[in-house]
């Protein structure tokens, strides 16, 4: 689904990817673990083209991304039309109700019907768990609700790949659960996944591999059960030490 | 000081004229402010308004040129004074043969004037909205203009409501200039009446009161708005 090539990204002088090589399969949910500052973000924006990368190439359902050429408008279009993204701090439309915020993007972008779209963004709110709060604007939901809003947001594009940047790390301890089981339930249907988080547990329980980064490079790949209890980096091993 | 001749309160018959005057002169003074005055904000502010956004928008563009063309604008209208540029738009122009009538002369002035103070404003406001907010809009496939007009701007409307409220207001009372450059507008008229019958001072108070009940007026609908528009902020 997702084929990541010699990856590079510069800000200026500094280089926060240093050639990241990566497939991510159909289905596949990939967790992305690492220390702040390793890059994990900054590759998760990459993948849809919110950071242009420096170099390297990104194959996207067989869409692919050369970033040693001027990538296309057209190609930035298709990555984000296939690609939801959600984000740490939400990002929901303050100005615009629950709904409002789900349908924006069928009705305005794919012109969609609106009493299709607002069918379909009912649906995806009943999801997720917020079927009655449909009207509520983001300021009247908590932050877990406003994720779970903004999880919706992103499936209402269909897309193929589910990017997920940090979507519990500013949530209170008692609203991460509620996410993080909608995520689950996304990863049980079927849902192609790439998340960047700090909950372990969630790792552990949901992900087909994990990916720990350090310094804007792979430092080791494998399923959880394997990566979690017997590390073969001596990295990963003091990275897991620090955050266990 | 000399009071005697102007004492209303020591004498009746004086009194009894200044009132019949400020009867009189009531209908002129609001038909200046009903076909000039007002028009004249309304329509300047307009124009302004659509010049401002389009400025803001240059200043934050990465176009260079599009950077350059904008700031010069500003700071040219900045840096000069209004009845300046009203001065060379009704009286400068016509010597290289541009003539334009004193109405549409003071809308172009004052649209020029608000595009250039407005667009200060709007530009604080469009980068006041998180970047998120623009980022959001892209994973979910809006272009620029798309975001722009249904993301950005109803944010940044909310929070340049107060400012633009100053800049329509200062307008209202700005728009006394016109009467430099011949507009029959409030304050012209209120000028023509009192230099007939020398009554200054009782003209020139009537005039300043009904600029103040438009501004108040206009106070109390940016009180609504605002209002309203802050119906999605949590207080």
């Amino acid at each position: 689904m997702i084929s990541i090539k010699g990856l590079r990204k510069k800000f200026g002088e500094l280089e926060v990817l240093k050639g990241i090589d990566l497939e991510v399969n159909k289905g596949e949910v990939v967790v992305v673990i690492g220390p702040s500052g390793s890059g994990k973000t900054t590759l998760l924006r990459c993948l849809n083209i919110l950071e242009v990368p420096t170099a390297g190439s990104i194959t996207l359902d067989g869409h692919m991304a050369d970033f040693s050429k001027r990538v296309a408008k057209k190609e930035i279009d298709y990555f984000r039309s296939e690609t939801g993204m959600v984000f740490q701090n939400y990002n929901l439309f303050p100005h615009k109700t629950a709904l409002e915020n789900v349908m924006e993007g069928p009705v305005i972008v794919k012109k969609e019907a609106k009493d299709v779209a607002r069918k379909k963004a009912e649906n995806l709110l009943n999801k997720v768990g917020l079927g009655d709060k449909f009207d509520f604007y983001p300021f009247q939901l908590s932050g877990g609700q406003q994720q779970r809003v903004g999880i919706a947001r992103a499936l209402a594009l269909e897309p193929k790949v589910m990017l997920f940047d940090e979507p519990t790390s500013a949530l209170d301890p008692e609203l991460v659960g509620e996410v993080l089981q909608v995520m689950k339930d996304l990863a049980n249907e079927g849902m192609t996944m790439v998340v960047v988080t700090h909950e372990m547990r969630f790792a552990q329980d949901a992900a087909d591999e994990v990916i720990f980064m350090d310094n804007g490079k792979v430092i080791e790949r494998n399923k959880p059960s394997e990566l979690f209890i017997n590390p073969k980096e001596e990295r990963t091993r003091q990275f897991l030490n620090l955050i266990s | 000081m000399k009071m005697s001749s102007t004492n209303i309160f020591a004498d009746p018959e004086k009194a009894q004229r200044l009132i019949e005057i400020a009867q009189s002169s009531l209908w002129p003074l609001l038909e200046g402010a009903l076909y000039y005055t007002i028009p004249l904000t309304f329509i300047s502010f307009f124009f302004g308004i659509i010049l401002a956004v389009l400025t803001a928008l240059a200043r934050i563009s990465t176009s260079k040129p599009l950077q350059i063309i904008a700031r010069i604008y500003v700071s040219a209208i900045r840096g000069t004074p209004l009845l300046v540029q009203l001065f060379i738009l009704f009286f400068g122009l016509p010597t290289i043969g541009i003539v334009i009538d004193p109405f549409p002369a003071a809308v172009f002035g004052f649209s020029l004037n608000v595009g250039a103070y407005a667009s200060e404003v709007i530009r604080a406001s469009i980068l006041s909205i998180p970047k998120g907010q623009w980022e959001a809009a892209h994973t979910i496939g809006m272009n620029y203009y798309q975001t722009l007009r249904r993301i950005i701007l109803p944010q940044a409307t909310r929070v340049s409501i107060p400012p633009l409220s100053n800049t329509f207001i200062s307008l209202v009372k700005d728009t006394s200039l016109a009467s430099l450059i011949l507009v029959t507008e409030m304050f012209r008229r209120a000028q023509e009446i009192a230099s007939a019958n020398y009554e200054y001072l009782l003209l020139y108070i009537e005039a300043a009161i009904i600029y103040w009940i438009i501004c108040f007026i206009l106070s109390l609908i940016q009180d609504r708005i605002e209002h309203r528009l802050d119906r999605y902020v949590a207080k």
